[in-house]
């Protein structure tokens, strides 16, 4: 006989257990329930009250706009002390979190991605360190955290988190967040590309006290020197991030004395209840329907490879669910893949950015929408996986959720921002480190990286070089200071790069070229880490096309500050004068795909890289002529193209549009298209295959059947739920091969045997 | 009553079909594929995206590698517009980007008014100071 199963007493029992469990847990490793959830806590009981009794919507406003005020200057106090690089050209944050750690309000400019990230390791501090006797949180205290497994982007990116108390009951929390560059990884500048395994990616901070009283532990403080190359950034900006936090913690101490401590609580309780309940209603505008797309990663940073980044969005009523199932497993030793909660923070920011950036910027804007990711893969890794280039994951996931969300603004009558192409995603910039010019050992990177393109709008070209999609309001940076720190010049910069836009009715924004060479250092060097070399790495929207593809150029043997000396006439301004005219003599020149490791730079050898260009909106043969012909002016394009492109006629020598013979021949184009174009069914019979192309390693689902992804080659198929390892050799070993066989067949060829033949 | 999808695709409720916005020829059921009623294209990313260094020369040119990416480029097959353009791996089925709930956008849009035009969301004017008229 069944017995009636008294809840109570299982209730106990489980308590029990969890008691028991917590209490012999050898390692607290990163939290599943903490890291797999990205919505907002439920509301406490005294949540409860708090909002039943302070609803004065104006007291709230007031409140909230004080708490912005107070972001605001906190921000700022960051970006004008800040050390690194990042700090200085706005890649921060500051924010305030609820007593249940969730964000509430965030700093309007900065990293916005860093606010669906920090309150996992708070979180994880309320969880663990709260009762824990031998941790604690009390006033006072600091607690430091980067490893993304605990929830973070990359390990990069330190944050300074303080709990905010009100007569001994804490009542919220402050953290600011900067990308920090290094971090004592295997190399500089702190997103290694050669990194293997997590042990390759430098130091990895669970959340753990570093402040007491206010002041930051010293003993710990120089721990953290020594795990990093530059130990004195190390310090200036933890101090910084502290003295941030607390001058939040100063304007809250405000508030609470002037409101008191529920009323604050209300504020910050309905602010985020509030904005779920908008985005909700905003969800419900928008069409039922699915959208598809991916996009092409072409690299490991490596090798080259073929990677697909694969996203199905549904909205049905007011749900709206990404799923990203048919991307590629994660690769196992390549440092490309991501956390999952670097991969919602990515998609969480295309929505405050780019589709309602009128909402505060926090965590409830993201909390209602539904991400579905397969396990153990390049968009949700293992935690055995390196995660230090996760921006081409998360990036690249990036371009697909604003590719999909286009597609469903476009009807929608209550928009909120315009609809736009696809931003450029990859950071075209320069990581650096050595020893500079004053002795100092130093690793970080160009602010050129905040210059992404911006996407074409449905009403306006792009914007150049705008901002990164990461941040908005971030500075590109001044060159000329920049170089008081660091032993090389810019030797071009921002200037456009000609012929590289994305077209369409409106064209995408476009980048700038670089041209960078080493000075007054023996010990230097640069990185570069994008894919996109052999393929675009995002998508253009309703008929216009994507950017095309930037490699790295390179001239070595040669000093080019020699040349400047004695033939300066020599010297040209743009890549392809330099690579197609070739005028040092006995140079060597050469192009790589963009994931080069840390290669050590000599006096006055070139490096040349260029931004990308945001994609294109709407046909190109309705582009206005004159709008064409302005970019000629522009040196955007040349005339030759811009009549390959557009379609339009034009005096060469004047510029003059002939509107007439511009119409007969865009008429002319169409009857071309209709009659080289195929039918829909004529065409996949044609072209569409079975299986990935044999010759190169393609990685992820194949015409949308998800259960199955190929790992390498069409030989290994792997089950997408449970995908395995995956272990690529490394490049070098694969040269290295390649050039044995060769020589294999060469003595073969010349009948010479090897020096020793012994096995 | 038509709702506007994208930049040239329109969705007829009456009859359940996507249109052309640019000439109105009927592509198909908006409960299927519209790309299924379009011409299609498979473009040599070199004639979009030129090597502005000498591929003679270079391995990479700026120019995309027609072995690692293609570009499907999908045409009204009546006036020849360009609705849309897909850039995939080689060999790739055309996505099927749009895969719309006719039903439930019938419902949705009975409580609204039809528009012509697509709204752009607000505009970020330039605060020119004070103006006397
Ligand atoms: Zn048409």
């Amino acid at each position: 006989m069944n017995k009636p199963i008294d809840l109570k007493n299982v209730a106990e029992d489980q308590d029990l257990i969890k008691k028991f469990l917590k209490e012999t847990t050898l390692f607290l490793g990163p939290d599943p329930e903490i890291i797999r959830d990205h919505r907002i806590m439920p509301r406490t009981d005294y949540e409860e009250k708090c909002v039943q009794e302070h609803s004065d919507l104006n007291q709230i406003a007031s409140i909230r706009d004080r708490l912005q005020a107070a972001c605001e200057e906190g921000f700022e106090m960051v970006e004008q002390m800040g050390a690194a690089p990042g700090a200085k050209w706005g890649d921060i944050i500051t924010g305030i979190y609820s007593a249940s750690g969730d964000l509430t309000i965030g700093s309007a400019g900065g990293v916005l991605i860093f606010s669906a990230l920090v309150h996992h390791p708070i979180k994880f501090i309320i969880k663990n360190w709260i009762d824990e006797k031998t941790v604690g949180v009390n006033e006072g205290d600091g607690f430091i955290h980067n490893d993304s497994r605990y929830g973070n982007v990359h390990n990069t990116d330190q944050s300074m988190i303080l709990p905010v108390f009100h007569e001994g009951k804490l009542v919220c929390w402050v953290a600011s967040t900067v990308h920090e560059g290094e971090n004592g990884a295997i190399e500089p500048g702190g997103m290694p590309s050669m990194a293997e395994t997590p042990f390759d990616e430098g130091l990895k901070m669970s959340p753990f006290k570093v402040v007491e009283n206010y002041e930051i532990k010293r003993d710990l403080l120089t721990f953290l020197q020594n795990s990093v190359r530059e130990p004195k950034l190390q310090y200036e900006d933890m101090k910084v991030k502290l003295f941030a936090c607390m001058r939040l913690e100063k304007r809250i101490k405000e508030v609470l004395a002037m409101e008191g401590p529920d009323a604050l609580t209300a504020c910050l309780r309905y602010t985020n209840d509030s904005v779920v309940e908008e985005v909700r209603r905003r969800i419900a505008e928008w069409p039922d329907m699915t959208v598809r797309t991916h996009v092409i990663m072409d690299s490991t940073l490596r090798e080259n490879v073929l990677i697909k980044v694969n996203l199905a969005v549904t909205k049905t009523g007011n749900r709206l669910i990404f799923d990203f199932s048919g991307s590629s497993p994660e690769i196992t030793n390549r440092a490309i893949n991501t956390q999952l909660p670097g991969l919602k923070g990515m998609v969480a920011q295309s929505f405050m950015n780019h589709v309602w950036p009128d909402l505060p910027r926090g965590q409830a804007g993201f909390s209602p929408i539904e991400v579905i990711t397969p396990n153990a893969s390049i968009v949700d890794c293992s935690y055995a996986a390196p995660n230090s280039q996760s921006l081409m994951a998360i990036f690249t996931a990036f371009t697909v959720a604003q590719h999909a969300t286009a597609k469903f603004l476009y009807s929608v009558p209550e928009k909120h921002t315009r609809v736009l192409a696809p931003w450029f995603n990859m950071i075209g910039t320069f990581i650096w480190g050595g020893v500079n010019q004053h002795g100092e050992t130093l690793g970080n990177l160009c602010a050129d990286l905040n210059g992404m393109g911006g996407g074409a709008r449905m009403d306006r070209d792009g914007e150049h070089a705008l901002a990164p999609i990461f941040a908005t309001m971030a500075d590109i940076g001044e060159q000329e200071m920049n170089e008081e720190e660091v032993p090389f010049l810019q030797l071009v910069s921002k200037k456009m790069t000609t012929n590289t836009q994305a077209p369409g009715k409106f064209r995408g924004g476009m980048g700038y070229s670089m041209i960078v060479a080493t000075k007054d250092s023996d010990q230097w060097g640069f990185m570069t880490t994008t894919v996109g070399s052999k393929a675009p790495p995002i998508q253009g929207l309703f008929g216009g096309y994507a950017c095309g593809s930037y490699p790295l150029s390179k001239v070595t043997d040669v000093d080019v500050y020699d040349v400047m000396m004695t033939e300066p006439e020599r010297f040209k301004h743009s890549i392809p004068e330099i690579m197609n005219e070739q005028p040092f003599e006995n140079a060597n020149y050469s192009t790589h795909h963009m994931g080069m490791g840390f290669d050590l730079a000599k006096r006055g050898e070139l490096y040349m890289i260029s931004q990308g260009s945001g994609g294109g909106y709407g046909d190109p043969l309705e582009r206005d002529p004159y709008m064409v012909i302005q970019d000629i002016e522009e040196s955007l394009i040349t005339p030759d193209w811009a009549k390959k492109l557009y379609h339009v006629v034009f005096n060469e020598e004047t510029l003059k549009v002939d509107e007439e013979a511009t119409e007969a021949e865009r008429k002319k184009v169409r009857e071309k298209r209709k009659a080289q174009g195929l039918p829909y069914a004529d065409f996949v019979k044609k072209y569409v295959k079975d299986q990935p192309p044999e010759n190169i390693p393609f990685y992820g689902s194949w015409n949308g059947d998800n259960d199955m992804v190929y790992a390498g080659s069409n030989d290994d198929k792997r089950d997408a739920k449970d995908p395995g390892p995956i272990y690529m050799i490394n490049p070098k070993d694969v040269k290295i091969a390649e050039l044995e066989e060769e020589l294999t067949t060469v003595r073969n060829v010349a009948g010479l045997s090897a020096k020793d033949t012994r096995t | 009553m038509k709702v506007l999808m994208t930049e040239y695709l329109r969705i007829d409720l009456e009859s359940e079909n996507w249109e052309c916005r640019v000439c109105d020829h009927t592509i198909g059921s908006a409960r299927g594929n519209y790309k299924e009623g379009m011409l299609v294209y498979n473009r040599d990313p070199a004639d979009i995206h030129p090597s502005i260094i000498d591929p003679e020369k270079y391995r990479f040119t700026f120019c995309p590698d027609k072995d690692w990416v293609h570009i499907y480029e999908f045409y009204c097959p009546s006036c020849g517009t360009q609705v849309e353009v897909e850039y995939t791996f080689p060999g790739h089925v055309p996505l099927h980007d749009m895969e719309v709930d006719l039903d439930t956008l019938k419902k949705q849009w009975s409580q609204r008014d039809e528009l012509t035009e697509p709204t752009t969301g607000p505009n970020v004017l330039v605060d020119r100071g004070h103006r006397h008229h």
